[in-house]
């Protein structure tokens, strides 16, 4: 699987069509599944300006809805601008970008909103938003 | 996997420091110069199993590397479930001399990882004369408390999996996945409010810019090595420490986090070498 992508759209628009692949990437991913086995919840991802609505059910990403109702409720926010996306899903990425604690502190992207599901499940959410390496190509 | 027994001997060590009675496990292997090693905040000795195991290191230096109190099959002194768990400054230096004389050590080599790297510049500040060389991996002498600690130790949050989850990002994407899981697996059987208990003194006692200046490494070499991925003890902060002390060797490991010596022990091995080389090099000289 690979993004279709033939230089045309913004960034931006490229990082929005990647998440929205996150159902089929981890559909298959019993592992994983099995980790966010207790986490059922929407979180929102910001890129720049978009944001992307989340939803989790036990473990399993069921959609990513980028065009969402105006005060829509969700646990928590995790926010980045395109460009920090784009270097979180290099398959070797640069120091500052390998990890969503890393980007934090840092300073490339912000975690927000009521925290304990997602410290609760931490290393599955990490895992869920580093599944488009595996199909993120550089520009 | 061919059957074979490693060459790591562990055994318990029963003292007395500052007052209180300890029983600390510790392994070693190797002749020479003691090389004593401390394990990072919230795991344990295992980390440094691969140094034990080294022959071209274990052939000059005796490597011994002991769990802290509360850490791996070290017991926590008598009395530990009616108090809250916060590492001193002075604790940890006083449990570091403390088992280096009661294991009758003639001046040791220190080598420590993450608190243990930043303890050997404490060790160093008060106690010059005391260690042959200090080497602080992922050292700094200023450590802020950048996220609340308090998700580390709290019962609606699992301590093992949140404390293995918070460090999994402080390794290098290009370690070895058996190694890294390994790493995570000594924060995934860590004491519940170790680790947050272990990393209190970066809070309360970890700036210590002013003092590392009077660091005096023509007493005790220092030497300082630091991954490029360690967002927590960056190599901006391992340079800057450098940078203030007089004589402090300081390098930067690529493609290592804040785990070197158990995350990718090849690639560790190519840092450390040459500084054991250098360290062994002086003695004999």
């Amino acid at each position: 699987m690979e993004v279709d992508d033939a230089g045309e759209g913004t960034l931006q628009k490229r990082v929005v069509d990647t998440l929205s692949k996150l159902p089929e990437l981890a559909r298959d991913d019993e592992v994983l599944i099995h980790a966010g086995r207790y986490a059922s919840l929407d979180f929102i991802v910001t890129i720049g300006t978009q944001v992307c609505f989340v939803t989790v059910e036990q473990g399993r990403v069921v959609k990513v809805d980028s065009n969402p109702q105006k005060m829509r409720s969700s646990a928590f926010t995790l926010a980045a601008e395109p460009e920090d996306w784009d270097r979180f899903w290099q398959p070797a990425p640069e120091p500052g970008w390998h990890d969503l604690f890393a980007m934090n502190k840092r300073g490339h992207a912000t975690i927000d909103g009521n925290l304990l599901p997602f410290m609760q499940n931490l290393q599955y959410f990490k895992d869920v938003m580093a599944l488009p390496r595996q199909i993120w190509v550089k520009k | 996997m061919k059957a074979g027994i490693e060459p790591i001997l562990g055994r318990y060590l029963n003292c007395k420091i500052a007052g209180t009675d300890y029983r600390i496990y510790f392994e070693e292997a190797g002749e020479g110069t003691p090389l004593v090693c401390l394990h990072t905040a919230g795991s344990d000795a295992r980390q440094w199993r691969h140094i034990l195991t080294d022959s071209e290191i274990t052939r000059n230096y005796r490597v011994i590397a002991f769990d802290m109190p509360r850490h791996g099959k070290s017991n926590p002194p008598v009395g530990f479930e009616r108090e809250q768990y916060r590492l001193g400054r002075q604790e940890y230096i006083d449990l570091i001399c403390g088992f280096c004389d009661a294991m009758e050590l003639e001046k040791p080599v220190v080598m420590g990882c993450s608190i243990g790297g930043r303890i050997v510049l404490d060790l160093g500040l008060a106690h010059p004369s005391k260690f042959a060389a200090l080497i602080g991996v992922q050292c700094s002498d200023h450590h802020k408390p950048w996220y609340d600690s308090t998700w580390m130790h709290r019962p609606d949050v699992h301590g093992g999996e949140i404390c293995a989850a918070i460090v999994s990002g402080m390794m290098a994407p290009q370690s070895p996945t058996v190694s890294v899981q390994e790493t995570l697996w000594y924060y995934k059987q860590s004491g519940p409010g170790v680790f947050k208990g272990d990393l209190y003194f970066y809070g309360a006692e970890g700036d210590i810019r002013e003092e590392v200046s009077r660091f005096d490494t023509t007493q005790c070499p220092l030497y300082i090595l630091t991954g490029e991925y360690d967002y927590s003890c960056t190599p901006e902060n391992s340079e800057a420490t450098a940078g203030r002390i007089a004589g402090a060797k300081m390098t930067r490991m690529k493609e290592l986090g804040h785990f070197p010596m158990s995350e990718n022990p090849a690639q560790f091995r190519k840092y450390l070498m040459p500084v054991l080389q250098d360290v062994h090099q002086t003695k004999a000289n």
